[in-house]
């Protein structure tokens, strides 16, 4: 609690409301049992930052990294791929299911400006981080004061 | 094939692991279990595990998946939906499963372990010769 941020919760919150409209009426029922049942967010996604980047990480357990496609638009970042399903063996009898397969694509907001020449993106045991620049007019600016 | 079902122990998303030893907090992963004809397959994520921390082990009929995960991130946070932190769950299985031939493999965060069956409970086939 020493460093609740009001407009930080309030920001989580609209996130909240927006991700939980997003779905509304399309599909949701397909969507909610995707990586597992309780989630129906897929992929889980924490968006950190620095004074120089944005980190955006998103766990992605048995997605080949060379087909995650990651895009941009303003401030928006979009992440999809596909979990292929393994093949089903003759005879096989399932004991216990859950992991979910299929394609996924999500966009989340990023919290201000980047430049999109510098984002980079790597993909390490299942752990995808995306490193997005911010705009060098975005970047907090330090100003020496003179003391005449 | 009752004989053969694999039944998990106490469930619980993230719980430390001892209440009075250790505060650590361990996330139960999840897991697909199938039964093919000569083994039984079990499929785990483990997204951020490292692959040199991974400690798989069985023992008087209790498998044990234990992972280390790395935990640092870059920057503050400002955004939270998930959490790292070590995975660890067991399951109990039958103690006639081929301990010796078990596989185990590990890539893109997720963990494919190959548990074989014993020559018993291999389904076997019988000719049947007509005269």
């Amino acid at each position: 609690m020493a460093n609740w941020d009001l407009f930080r919760e309030l920001d989580n919150m609209r996130r909240e409301i927006d991700e939980t409209f997003r779905n509304y009426g399309l599909g949701r029922s397909m969507a909610a049992g995707f990586l597992s049942p309780a989630r129906n967010r897929f992929p889980l996604m924490n968006v950190r930052e620095d004074s120089s980047n944005i980190y955006v990480d998103a766990l992605v357990p048995g997605v080949d990294p060379n087909g995650i496609d990651v895009s941009v638009l303003r401030n928006a970042v979009t992440i999809s791929g596909e979990r292929k399903s393994p093949l089903d063996e003759k005879g096989q009898v399932v004991h216990r299911s859950e992991l979910g397969f299929g394609k996924f694509s999500r966009t989340i907001e990023l919290p201000g400006e980047i430049d999109t020449e510098k984002i980079t993106a790597q993909s390490i045991n299942g752990l995808l981080r995306v490193t997005l620049a911010k705009a060098e007019h975005a970047k907090p600016k330090k100003i020496e004061v003179k003391l005449s | 094939m009752a004989a053969n079902e694999v039944a998990p122990n106490v469930e619980r998303n993230v719980r430390p692991r001892e209440e009075t030893r250790a505060f650590e907090k361990y996330l139960k992963p999840a897991v697909n279990i199938i039964e093919v004809e000569d083994s039984l397959v079990l499929t785990a994520d483990l997204p951020g595990a490292g692959k040199e921390t991974l400690d798989i082990n069985v023992e008087k009929g209790i498998l044990t998946i234990n992972a280390g995960v790395s935990t640092e991130a870059p920057g503050r946070p400002v955004y939270t939906e998930f959490e790292l932190a070590p995975y660890y769950r067991q399951f109990q299985v039958p103690e006639s499963l081929n301990n010796e031939k078990a596989r185990a493999e590990y890539a893109d965060g997720v963990l494919t372990l190959r548990l074989a069956k014993p020559e018993a409970a291999k389904p076997r086939k019988i000719q049947v010769t007509g005269g």
